[in-house]
């Protein structure tokens, strides 16, 4: 057990880089997704196409495909970021916002067309009806499929150990290839990432209690 | 799909300016593919000599045989998933405590634990304990665990999504808890729970990308190989990535139509597992197809 407590600080470290990255790259791909979204329902055929094109190919490349290209083959063609973290936010911001734009655009489905109908008819033009009318509607009948991308989030941002940053599953990488107590080290990332995952899907429980309409 | 979501017919003046918007927004498209062109080509990333290497047939098999891997080691493990959490998912729902308790432990300390984490432990802790087995086993045992995890949430959900009126009917004309369960509930909850279970194939098969973490000869290992071998680090990953996203959009959108075959026959199948991206899509999908 002395793994776990003379490697505290590491893990504790470890824990708020996977805290932040979370965080950001969803405030990220949240903003991300409304933009595809709106894009994908407008009327504009063109803008259309993007959305669906970057949809079907973000949601369809694995993550670890996405990191390794992003950080090991953009240099290639000129493009480099040299922080390990900000490209790290970049790809799960950018592979994120592919599931959060089909889930509002799914809730957008879900919105009674007479929403729409009556928007128009009081004169809104269409970016107005989206933003004020619609969206927050269909916000509310995916505050589920929303959260639950949110915690798929906190795992996945454990893939950002493969272009070498230390998050926690990058300290846990370190530790179980430098050290021969590989139980120990397991159970103390398992109970890291549930300290990470089980409050957020209490929030998202209230959340969704508090917002969700049944439809 | 022809009709965009929000319209109905428009007026003239809405269509000039949809025929405006188009016209600008597909300018914009064109110059910003002309740019990223225009990037490459001054990287000499265009050059037909850095893509000259993926027309040899040595190169394409050594592709190939990675793909074959990949899917090798995701249909291998979906099997041994699909076994395990249909048992897991039947513990859950036991009428007795321990194995109801046991299981919630089990999918609940699983699921919640990132795949990249499980296959590190069982491709290096596991030698460490002395626990011998093959890279592609070792790879296949993390993803079975922590997909049985998943499955057995996606399967208990499906039962519970079953009108109980079913069950009680089931026992009123006297047939026991596993007659019921065999005869009358899961052959129903199985068929609400195919889209889940195409779109987890989906998550699964792109998991298996982290195989090469612990050395196991998948698709992406293959193209970091022949990056650096030949030089051509962009071209390799460009290849692996259409080559996954050629495999998962046919089984996407086979994910996409079943759901809404399903929700047109059968009312909406509303199967929710937290923590999955693709099931949070797919859920979504099917909260929709309810309404319409």
């Amino acid at each position: 057990m002395e793994v776990i407590s003379d490697n505290l600080g590491l893990f504790l470290r470890g824990m708020r880089t996977t805290a932040s990255l979370t965080v950001l790259s969803y405030a990220a791909a949240v903003v991300i997704g409304a933009v595809v979204a709106s894009f994908r329902v407008s009327p504009v055929p063109p803008l259309r196409a993007v959305g669906a094109f970057y949809v079907s190919a973000v949601r369809n490349t694995p993550l670890a495909v996405l990191m390794v290209l992003f950080f090991s083959g953009f240099p290639d063609a000129g493009i480099i970021v040299q922080s390990r973290y900000v490209s790290a936010i970049i790809v799960l911001a950018v592979y994120t916002g592919a599931f959060v734009a089909e889930t509002l655009r799914a809730g957008v489905n879900a919105v009674a067309l007479g929403q729409a109908e009556a928007s128009r008819a009081i004169g809104l033009t269409f970016p107005q009806t989206l933003v004020l009318i619609v969206l927050p509607q269909a916000v509310r009948t995916v505050v589920g499929p929303l959260g639950s991308i949110f915690i798929a989030l906190i795992k996945n941002s454990a893939l950002a150990a493969l272009i070498g940053l230390t998050e926690l599953a990058g300290a846990t990488e370190q530790l179980i290839s430098t050290t021969a107590e590989p139980i120990p080290i397991f159970l103390a990332t398992a109970v890291a990432y549930m300290m990470l995952s089980i409050p957020s899907s209490y929030a998202v429980a209230r959340l969704e209690r508090r917002l969700a309409i049944k439809r | 799909m022809t009709a965009p979501v929000l319209g109905e017919i428009m007026g003239p003046r809405a269509r000039r300016r949809v025929l405006v918007l188009s016209i600008a927004a597909g300018a914009a498209l064109a110059g910003f593919i002309v740019l990223a062109l225009l990037r490459l080509d001054a990287n000499d990333q265009l050059d037909a000599d850095r893509w000259r290497p993926f027309t040899n047939r040595a190169v394409q098999d050594f592709f190939l045989d990675g793909a074959k891997n990949t899917v090798r080691a995701a249909v291998t493990a979906m099997v041994i998933a699909l076994a395990a959490g249909g048992l897991i998912g039947l513990a859950r729902l036991s009428r007795s405590l321990p194995p109801r308790l046991l299981a919630a432990v089990y999918v609940q300390f699983f699921r919640g634990l990132p795949l990249y984490v499980l296959i590190l432990f069982c491709g290096f802790g596991l030698p460490r304990l002395d626990v011998r087995f093959g890279t592609f086993w070792f790879l296949v045992m993390a993803l079975s665990i922590y997909n049985s995890a998943v499955l057995a949430e996606i399967f208990r959900a499906g039962i519970l999504s079953l009108d109980r009126g079913q069950s009680e009917a089931a026992y009123a004309i006297g047939l026991g808890y596993w007659p019921t369960m065999a005869y009358v509930v899961v052959p129903q909850a199985v068929r609400r729970m195919v889209p889940a279970l195409v779109s987890q194939l989906v998550t699964l098969l792109k998991d298996t990308s982290l195989g090469g973490l612990i050395f196991y000869d998948e698709l992406l290992r293959r193209a970091r190989i022949n990056a650096e071998f030949t030089q051509r680090t962009l071209p390799s990953l460009v290849v692996v990535a259409v080559i996954y996203i050629i495999m998962n959009a046919a089984l996407s959108r086979l994910a996409s139509w079943l759901e809404a075959r399903q929700s047109r026959r059968y009312g909406a199948s509303r199967i929710e597992v937290d923590g999955v991206e693709d099931l949070a899509v797919q859920s979504a999908m099917s909260a929709a197809g309810k309404k319409r």
